[in-house]
């Protein structure tokens, strides 16, 4: 490919993929007011264009058209810059996730990602951990006590977190044996869903999917807004469009963690119960059967999202800690152990190389890991209920 | 062999663009009318007492180091997860690899349980 068609291609792919999470932000405000209301028996809103279609159009001109607050004795340069900081890495850190099979066009198989970087996961954790300055700075520089509450408690969780996420994706590079997330996908795509690392990693799944949850500050985790006690954390002060940017940039984040959670999990964009849509030659069919693919799953992880928020009851802060430290940081750790030592036993000792079966087993040391930790979790002692502590 | 850059910092212009674009449209094009009440800071329709610029819990601090530390951790793992499988194209030994790594989060798993004694991981 030459020079100046991969800059055209790179450009157009860039603004299709903007434009697309832009849209799918977009919706997602809007199906999470319908799921809400629909999961609280009431409707929700339904005026503005069919279904309440049009509704996120309204509401991001009203955005534009509001006016601008700055709080007195607030620090003007941070508190501009602090929406865009976290604006950005939410919308850059998409850019290395494989979302279909290639194009093919007439000049040449188009691989349909943004940038198909060799550092891969290192460019997520990388640039996603920059969100925490954007949220830090909105509390510090807003001049109100509320606001700084919910930036410290923002930076505290969000750095917590990020320890469980990024060893529990080490369980996953461990497999795919690479960093670069198309190869991760190709190694997940044999043909059979039980090799999809959520087979053999399960437990590293729930580790991520919990760790993902308490990064994008969601319920269960959304402690730095809790609006029962912060009014609403860290953009308390915020208003308009300012607003609006650590609006789009949290359920950005919410996208690219489902996407992740499929990429890294999931297979990807890989249909599963075939091969048809991993094999060359490429056609537009296929191209569009594995988007839709992705879509369906990252759709069923933003909907898992929702879901969970309307099950669950917010943590409380010593409690967030503490699974954070205490449960999900060991956890991780001896997790990471007790695989990398299977691999090596089926591997090594019996001679396996990886397949479904291998996977299979895998998925065992899994379930027999899982039982007694449940069981030690459900005794109460690492993360305390209001109960005991009262009793002490 | 920097090519694959190339598109990320294309998008990281597009994406800086458009957040400046954002919020330079919402300054021109929303009304301006500031008073001193609308200025301070919202504490629940309460005069504002003191400044937000307070002293805050030493707590987040050590937060702060404990992550440096489990995090460089992280990072150190990485490489080492990626050549695993495979022992680096038959280089090195798998047992060897493994044995490496469980001597080094050993070491770490010894700098946990004192963190853990010493009561940094108390939220209270």
């Amino acid at each position: 490919m030459s020079d100046v068609a991969f800059l055209v291609i790179t450009v157009v792919k860039i603004v299709v993929v903007f434009t697309a999470i832009m849209v799918g932000v977009a919706l997602l405000t809007l199906a999470e007011r319908r799921i809400c209301a629909w999961m609280q028996d009431r409707l929700g809103p339904n005026r503005v264009g069919p279904q309440g279609l049009l509704q996120p159009a309204a509401d991001g001109l009203k955005n534009i058209l509001k006016e601008e607050t700055l709080p007195a004795q607030a620090d003007k340069l941070l508190f501009l810059l602090a929406p865009a900081i976290s604006f950005v890495p939410a919308l850059l850190t998409f850019a290395v996730i494989p979302f279909g099979a290639p194009l093919h066009t007439k000049w040449g198989d188009i691989p349909l990602v943004v940038a198909d970087l060799p550092v891969g996961f290192l460019y997520i954790l990388a640039i996603s951990s920059l969100g925490v300055y954007g949220i830090t700075l909105a509390g510090w520089s807003s001049n109100n006590k509320y606001s700084l509450l919910g930036g410290l408690r923002a930076a505290a969780q969000m750095i917590s977190y990020e320890i469980a996420m990024g060893m529990s994706a080490v369980a996953v590079l461990l497999i795919a044996g690479n960093v670069t997330l198309s190869d991760v996908v190709a190694r997940q795509a044999t043909g059979t869903p039980l090799t999809w690392n959520v087979v053999p990693l399960a437990l590293g799944f729930l580790i991520f999917l919990v760790a993902a949850f308490a990064e994008t500050n969601r319920l269960p985790f959304d402690l730095p807004e809790a609006e029962g006690e912060l009014i609403a954390g860290y953009h308390t002060e915020y208003s308009a469009m300012k607003f609006s940017m650590f609006y789009i940039a949290e359920y950005s984040n919410m996208v690219t963690a489902s996407a992740l959670m499929t990429t890294l999990f999931f297979g990807g964009w890989d249909i599963p119960f075939t091969t048809w849509d991993n094999t060359a030659p490429w056609t537009l069919l296929k191209t569009i059967a594995s988007v839709a693919m992705f879509g369906a799953k990252v759709g069923f992880f933003l909907f898992l999202y929702i879901w969970v928020r309307w099950t669950l009851p917010r943590f409380r802060y010593d409690q967030l800690m503490a699974l954070g430290w205490r449960v999900m940081l060991p956890l991780a750790l001896v997790y990471l152990t007790v695989i990398a030592t299977a691999i090596w036993y089926l591997h090594e000792r019996l001679g396996w190389v990886y397949d479904a079966r291998f996977a299979l087993a895998l998925g065992a040391v899994n379930v027999a890991l899982a039982v007694p930790l449940f069981f030690v979790l459900d005794r109460g002692r690492l993360v305390s209920g209001s109960v005991a502590r009262e009793g002490a | 062999m920097l090519r694959p850059y190339l598109p990320f910092l294309l998008l990281l212009l597009f994406v800086v663009a458009n957040a400046a674009g954002m919020i330079g449209l919402s300054h021109l094009v929303g009304p301006k009318r500031p008073t001193p009440l609308k200025d301070a800071p919202y504490e629940s329709g309460m005069p504002p007492l003191g400044s937000a610029r307070e002293r805050f819990s030493i707590k987040f601090y050590l937060v702060a180091m404990l992550f440096i530390v489990f995090d460089i951790e992280t990072v150190f793992l990485i490489p080492w997860g990626t050549i695993y499988f495979g022992g680096a194209g038959g280089a090195l030994r798998m047992g060897f690899l493994l044995v490496e790594m469980l001597v080094f989060l050993a070491i770490l798993g010894v700098g946990y349980v004192y963190v853990w004694k010493r009561g940094a991981l108390q939220w209270d």
